[in-house]
C-alpha cells in the first residue's frame, strides 16, 4: 500500500497551497504563543522526517535511529564546549551522524544483510551509545574541555550562535525560526532528492531490490547514501535539540526515543513526508500534554497508539485521511485501485510463507 | 585456582541466564519468523507474578515453576489472538505491533504497581567458595536452563508434539495438507513461548529487584541472543548464548559490567555481518 501513498507525493499532487498557508501560519505563531514548545515539537517533526524519508521511500527501517540524533546532540555539545564558538560544532554534528551512518550502511547493505538482521544491527549500536555514554562518569573521559558525565550528560555547553559571532547566542523566538528554516530546507532537500534521478532509483530499491540490481545500479551505494542523509538531518534535529535543551544525556540514545520516532513515522503515515511531521507534532503534543498529570502513564498511551495504527491504519493518518478525500471525488477508480492492490499484496504473502526473512512487511 | 572457578561459574551462570531468557522468543521465532518485542515485558510480568505470589505466602517456588508460566501463557495467548495473528507473514509490522503492546504493558504495570522497584529475597542462602562469597542461587538457575533445555530438546525429538512443531517450522504447506492446521500451532507456539518467558522472568525475580521498565534490560539481549542464534531454536540458541555468555563475563572481569556488554554487543554486530543468516544458517543446519 506504500506504492500508493508514494505516488500521491511522487506524482506532483502536492498540495503546495496548504503547505504554504500552515508555514505562514507557522511564521505568525510567535506572536500568539510561548515559542518553547513549538521549538521542541519542530525539532521533533525534523527528526521524524529524518527517518520518514528513509524507511517511507528506501525502505530501510532503523531501530535505533535515535543513535544518530543522540551523536549530533553530543557533538555539538563536546565541540561547542571545546571551541567555545558554535558554527564548527554545527557542521561537525550533521557531518560526524552522517559519516558513521555511512560505515554502518556500507557494512550493512554491502553485507546484504536482511530487514530483521538489519534492525537488530541499528538497534545495537543506539544501545552501544547508550551504554557507553551512560559510562562516563569521572573525569578519566573527558574529550578537551568537555566531561562526558555519565548519566548526568553535559550541561552549561554554549548555545548556537549567529555564524561567526559568538556573542549573539540564537534562543526563544530566534531559535524557533531557526528550527523552522532547517524543517523547511530538510523538507525541500528531501523533495528535491526524491525527485531526482536518485530518489527515483531509491523508490525502485523499495520496490524491488532484486530488479534494479539487474538494470545495472549499485542498490548497495543508493542505500548507504540515503541512510547517510538520514543520519545527518537526524543529526542536526539532534542539535538543535542540544542547544534547545540546554544538555545533552545518554537518554537522547534510548530505546524510548527511537520507538518514538518510529511511532510519529508510521502513525503520520510511511511513504510521505508531511505524514512523519504531522505525526511528530501531534502525537508529541499529545505526550507533552500527558507529561503535564501522572494519572495515566505516557508509555501506555503510546504503547496502546502504535498497536492500533499497526492493526487499523497500517498507511498511517495523512495517506488514509487523503485516501478518503480521493475516495469521494472518484470512488470506483479508487476502489478498483485498492482491490488490485490487496490482491497484489495478498498474492506476494502466499508465495513467500512467513518462514522468509524479506521485505513482505514493507510491500504490504 | 578458586578465583578460575569463580570466573568459570560466572561464565556458566551467564549462559545459563542468556538461553533462560531468550528460550521463550527463540521458540516463537524459529518456528514462526516472529519477533516478539514484548518478550522482555512478558518476562517482567512473569517475574511481578512470583513476587506478587510469594507476598501472600505462597510458596515462591510453585509461583515461579507453575503460576507465572501459566499467567503469561494466558496473557501470551490473549495476545496472539488479539494482535498478532493479524499480522502474520508482515514481520516488521508484527515487531512495530509488539513493540507497542510492550510499552503498554509497562504502563499498565506501573498503573497497578507504581514506579518503585519490588523484590523478593532470594530462598537459597550463599556459600564459600575458597576466599570468595557465591550466590547459591545462581546455581538453582544453572540448574533451571539445563533442564529446561534438556526438556526442550526431549520434546522437540521424540514426542508426537515435537514432530508437528518440527514439521510446521519447516514447511507450514506441508503441515496443513497433513491435517495440522497452521494457526492452530501457531497459537499454541506462541502461548508456549509466552509460558517460557514468564518462567524465566519469575525464577530471575529473586535475583534482581524489578521495575516496571526491567523488561528492557531483557529484551535486547534475548533479542541479539536469538537472532544469531539463527533459526533452529535450541542449538541455535544456546550456541549463541555459549559465545555471548563467555564474552560477556570475560570481558567484564577484565574491565567492567559495562565494557563487557558493549563488546558483546558489538560481537554480535560483527557476527551478523560475517553469518547474515545467524550461526545455525551457517552451521548445524539440521539441529532441532
Amino acid at each position: 500500500m506504500i506504492g500508493d501513498a508514494a505516488n500521491f507525493t511522487s506524482a506532483g499532487r502536492t498540495h503546495w497551497g496548504w503547505i504554504i498557508a500552515i508555514f505562514i501560519l507557522l511564521l505568525l505563531l510567535p506572536a500568539v504563543f510561548d515559542t518553547h514548545t513549538p521549538t521542541l515539537l519542530g525539532i521533533w517533526a525534523l527528526f521524524a522526517l529524518s527517518l520518514g524519508l528513509m524507511w517511507g521511500y528506501a525502505g530501510i527501517l532503523s531501530f535505533g535511529h535515535a543513535a544518530y540524533f543522540g551523536l549530533g546532540a553530543y557533538t555539538y555539545a563536546i565541540t561547542s564546549m571545546n571551541l567555545g564558538e558554535s558554527t564548527a560544532a554545527w557542521i561537525f554534528a550533521i557531518v560526524l551522524p552522517a559519516f558513521v551512518a555511512a560505515l554502518i550502511g556500507a557494512m550493512m547493505f554491502y553485507g546484504r544483510i536482511s530487514d530483521v538482521y538489519m534492525g537488530v544491527i541499528t538497534l545495537v549500536f543506539s544501545l552501544i551509545m547508550a551504554k557507553f555514554m551512560g559510562a562516563t562518569a569521572g573525569d578519566a573521559y573527558s574529550i578537551g574541555n568537555a566531561r562526558l558525565g555519565g548519566f548526568n550528560g553535559i550541561p552549561a555547553f554554549p548555545i548556537l550562535n549567529v555564524p561567526g559571532d559568538p556573542s549573539t547566542p540564537i534562543f526563544g523566538t530566534a531559535l524557533y525560526y531557526l528550527v523552522l528554516c532547517c524543517l523547511v530546507a530538510c523538507y525541500l532537500v528531501s523533495r528535491w532528492v526524491l525527485s531526482s534521478a536518485f530518489g527515483r532509483v531509491l523508490l525502485g530499491i523499495r520496490e524491488n531490490e532484486a530488479r534494479i540490481e539487474l538494470l545495472g545500479y549499485n542498490a548497495p551505494a543508493y542505500k548507504t547514501a540515503i541512510f547517510s542523509l538520514s543520519a545527518a538531518m537526524a543529526g542536526m534535529a539532534g542539535c538543535l535539540f542540544a542547544s534547545w535543551a540546554e544538555i545533552v544525556t545518554p537518554a537522547l540514545f534510548g530505546l524510548g526515543q527511537s520507538v518514538e520516532v518510529i511511532i510519529w513515522v508510521i502513525a503520520g503515515g510511511l511513504g510521505t513526508l508531511m505524514g512523519p511531521i504531522i505525526g511528530a507534532v501531534l502525537l508529541g503534543t499529545m505526550k507533552l500534554l500527558l507529561g503535564g498529570q501522572t494519572f495515566i502513564d505516557n508509555s501506555l498511551v503510546i504503547g496502546a497508539i502504535l498497536v492500533l495504527v499497526v492493526l487499523l491504519l497500517p498507511r498511517g493518518l495523512l495517506p488514509t485521511v487523503l485516501g478518503w478525500r480521493k475516495q469521494q471525488g472518484q470512488r470506483s477508480v479508487s476502489r478498483a485501485r485498492s482491490n488490485s492492490m490487496r490482491r497484489r499484496g495478498g498474492e506476494r504473502r502466499q508465495q513467500r510463507p512467513a518462514a522468509e526473512h524479506d521485505k513482505t512487511g514493507h510491500g504490504s | 585456582m578458586d578465583y578460575a572457578a569463580v570466573v568459570l561459574l560466572e561464565i556458566i551462570y551467564m549462559i545459563a541466564f542468556l538461553a533462560l531468557t531468550s528460550a521463550g522468543l527463540a521458540v516463537v521465532f524459529g518456528m514462526m519468523r516472529v519477533i516478539n518485542l514484548a518478550h522482555g515485558e512478558f518476562v517482567m510480568i512473569g517475574g511481578y507474578t512470583t513476587i506478587a505470589c510469594a507476598k501472600a505466602d505462597i510458596n515462591i517456588y510453585f509461583a515461579m515453576l507453575v503460576i507465572s508460566p501459566l499467567v503469561v501463557g494466558i496473557l501470551g495467548l490473549l495476545v496472539e489472538r488479539l494482535v498478532v495473528r493479524h499480522l502474520y507473514g508482515r514481520m516488521i509490522d508484527t515487531m512495530l505491533a509488539t513493540w507497542g503492546l510492550s510499552l503498554l504493558m509497562v504502563g499498565i504495570i506501573t498503573f497497578i504497581f507504581g514506579n518503585t522497584a519490588v523484590s523478593v529475597p532470594a530462598p537459597i542462602p550463599g556459600y564459600e567458595l575458597g576466599e570468595f562469597q557465591m550466590g547459591g542461587y545462581n546455581l538453582f538457575i544453572i540448574g533451571i536452563a539445563t533442564l529446561l533445555i534438556i526438556c526442550m530438546w526431549l520434546v522437540m525429538r521424540f514426542t508426537r508434539l515435537g514432530l508437528v512443531a518440527r514439521g510446521a517450522m519447516q514447511s507450514a504447506d506441508v503441515a496443513s495438507s497433513l491435517g495440522y492446521d497452521p494457526k492452530r500451532v501457531y497459537m499454541w507456539t506462541f502461548t508456549v513461548g509466552a509460558a517460557l518467558s514468564g518462567l524465566a522472568g519469575g525464577v530471575l525475580a529473586p535475583l534482581t529487584g524489578l521495575l516496571p521498565s526491567s523488561g528492557g534490560a531483557y529484551i535486547a539481549k534475548a533479542f541479539i541472543t536469538v537472532i544469531t542464534g539463527g533459526a533452529a531454536v535450541i542449538t541455535g540458541t544456546l550456541s549463541s548464548s555459549v559465545i555471548f555468555g563467555t564474552i560477556n563475563q570475560l570481558v567484564s572481569f577484565g574491565s567492567t559490567p559495562v565494557i563487557g556488554e558493549i563488546v558483546m554487543l558489538a560481537f554480535a554486530v560483527v557476527l551478523l555481518r560475517l553469518m547474515p543468516q545467524g550461526i545455525t544458517g551457517r552451521f548445524f543446519r539440521n539441529a532441532p
